[in-house]
């Protein structure tokens, strides 16, 4: 394995090259969004340049050659999350829609009156709120796994609530507010020991680490192609294809059917069934080109330099007076959040913004957390392929600054 | 860094510092409380009111450097002033923090809004415009009988 080379790598970003506020771009902010390699900006380009058409509906070479083209993307999404076929990969817009197609989907054929969802206390957003109100629909009840002070989820609490009603666990494999790799093997272990399924939102790991769905044992697995270094608007759920096969259309129309009369309907199978109306062609295309990039540099690679990043910026960001890091557990991956003493988090933002610093400050989209950690925000930095140590010295110099304005 | 020194004038960092009516209520007759959605900020204003003169009003809660001065700087602001005045106050800041008042307006601005002018800077951050405004929600809600205010 040759050196990472950061150097090279970052001249693939045109946007790296660009200022903010009149600095270089320090960009340290991949878990709200990775920058994109010229590979993806072009590969998006060229398909709307000389590629475009409908897909799966024209007769003609264009159309084809742009079904063609979804297709292999598709394929591209399956080798990526190591799923056994690419029926198994459904595109969506983002893990939001993936995790709320299952929700609608899968959620109302299975959850009824008494039944329990168990979810963790590190939760994004999009991986409560759908199980939340899917519960209140259905009177079933939704359950939280308790994570201790250090950010590690207990899996003795987690095991005690599980019982007969459980009908399904979800849960992060990273967080992405405090950077927790949460142990989904043993969650597995747990689901497959009551025969309900686990479904885990892998929106913060699929761009860190390599990811086979079939060695973790997930059944669903959501992730979003503007994290994984491609466009916006495409995403992907992975769905064994066993629970697919039972699962209704979640939005019907076009392009997901078989025969349609005006009384009734029947379905194509999956994934179609679950894709209606014209999706993000150009956005599969592009992500298909951020996979191949991805897999290109290498994602074992990847998730060295990111741990060898985060663990410098442990170091420095100790070194600040003041500064409190958030603790993500034993296996904390790629996001560091913090907090800074007597300044909020959101002045540390625009602080660092002036110095050229992009990165993120306020809840996450992870409310009950941050009430969990007894704070009600929390700064946070997380780490890309092109990040380098300059990186965190930029970032340490420009906290140092916030100190001198606000103490 | 001149710009962020427009964002963060001295009175500002005073008032974060040293918050001031940042205290619960003696005799409060209306409260409110503000949410931002944006960072999970939560403000109480406290108001008692008599005969539609804002006799006392004080906050509690916590926020970023632009809110938590906004809110103090805006309590000494509208204390003794009759309500109706209070919440032309409100007006003319909002104006003011989003720069819709233009060029020429703001430049009079300063004389009028007193020590707010220090705000004037917000209008180059728009993402800040709510954190400077959330304390004046939340007093609008709490004067005109609302319970809950959002910046949203």
């Amino acid at each position: 394995m040759s050196a990472f080379d950061t150097a090279r790598l970052r001249a693939d970003f045109p946007i790296l090259r660009t200022q903010m506020r009149g600095k270089p771009l320090v960009y340290l902010d991949t878990a709200a969004s990775a920058q994109k390699p010229q590979v993806v900006i072009e590969a998006v380009s060229n398909f709307y340049r000389h590629e475009n058409a409908n897909i799966h509906r024209g007769l003609y070479e264009l159309s084809e050659q742009a079904s063609l083209r979804y297709e292999a993307a598709r394929e591209k999404v399956r080798e990526l999350l190591g799923a056994a076929d690419a029926r198994e990969i459904i595109f969506t817009r983002n893990t939001t829609e993936a995790i709320n197609l299952v929700a609608w989907s899968w959620g109302r054929s299975n959850i009824g009156p008494g039944d329990e969802v168990l979810i963790t206390a590190l939760e994004h957003h999009a991986n409560l709120v759908p199980w939340q109100q899917l519960c209140a629909e259905r009177g079933a009840r939704l359950r939280v796994a308790p994570i201790s002070d250090d950010g590690e989820l207990e899996l003795d609490g987690c095991e005690s609530l599980l019982g007969r009603q459980t009908k399904l666990i979800a849960a992060a494999h990273v967080s992405n507010a405090i950077g927790t790799r949460l142990p989904v093997k043993k969650l597995a272990g747990l689901a497959q020991a009551r025969g309900i399924p686990l479904l885990l939102d892998g929106a913060q790991a699929a761009p860190r680490f390599p990811v086979n769905v079939r060695e973790l044992g997930a059944d669903f697995y959501a992730v979003s192609g503007h994290k994984l270094y491609g466009p916006t608007g495409i995403g992907a759920l992975y769905a064994r294809a066993e629970l697919l096969e039972s699962m209704p259309p979640w939005q019907t129309g076009g392009g997901m059917i078989e025969q349609v009369s005006f009384e009734r309907s029947s379905f194509a199978p999956a994934p179609v069934r679950f894709e209606a109306g014209t999706p993000d062609i150009a956005g599969a295309v592009g992500l298909a080109a951020a996979v191949d990039y991805l897999r290109g540099v290498g994602l074992a690679r990847i998730e060295q330099h990111e741990a060898a990043l985060l663990a410098e910026a442990v170091l420095r960001l100790g070194e600040i007076p003041g500064l409190r890091i958030i603790a993500g557990g034993e296996q904390q991956t790629g996001v560091l959040s913090f907090v800074l003493d007597g300044v909020h988090p959101h002045d540390v933002g625009a602080v660092l913004d002036a110095e050229g610093v992009a990165i993120r400050a306020g809840h996450h989209c992870a409310q009950p957390l941050m009430k969990r950690l007894g704070v009600t925000a929390t700064a946070r930095v997380s780490f890309g392929l092109y990040n380098t140590s300059e990186d965190i010295e930029r970032l340490a110099a420009a906290l140092r600054r916030c100190i001198e304005i606000f103490r | 860094m001149s710009e962020l020194r427009e964002l963060y004038q001295s009175t500002i960092l005073d008032h974060n510092k040293k918050p001031r009516n940042f205290r619960s209520p003696q005799q409060a007759n209306r409260r409110a409380v503000g949410h931002n959605p944006l960072c999970g900020d939560e403000i109480t204003v406290y108001l008692q009111l008599q005969d539609d003169i804002v006799a006392d009003v004080c906050f509690q809660g916590s926020g970023c450097a632009i809110s938590t001065a906004s809110a103090s700087m805006m309590t000494q602001a509208v204390k003794g002033r009759p309500l109706e005045e209070a919440l032309q106050l409100f007006d003319s800041f909002q104006r003011m923090v989003t720069g819709e008042s233009g060029a020429d307006a703001a430049d009079a601005q300063p004389k009028q809004m007193g020590k707010l002018a220090a705000f004037a800077g917000v209008r180059e951050y728009p993402m800040r415009v709510k954190c400077a405004t959330l304390a004046w929600h939340t007093l609008r809600a709490a004067a005109i009988g609302g319970e809950a205010a959002t910046t949203e």
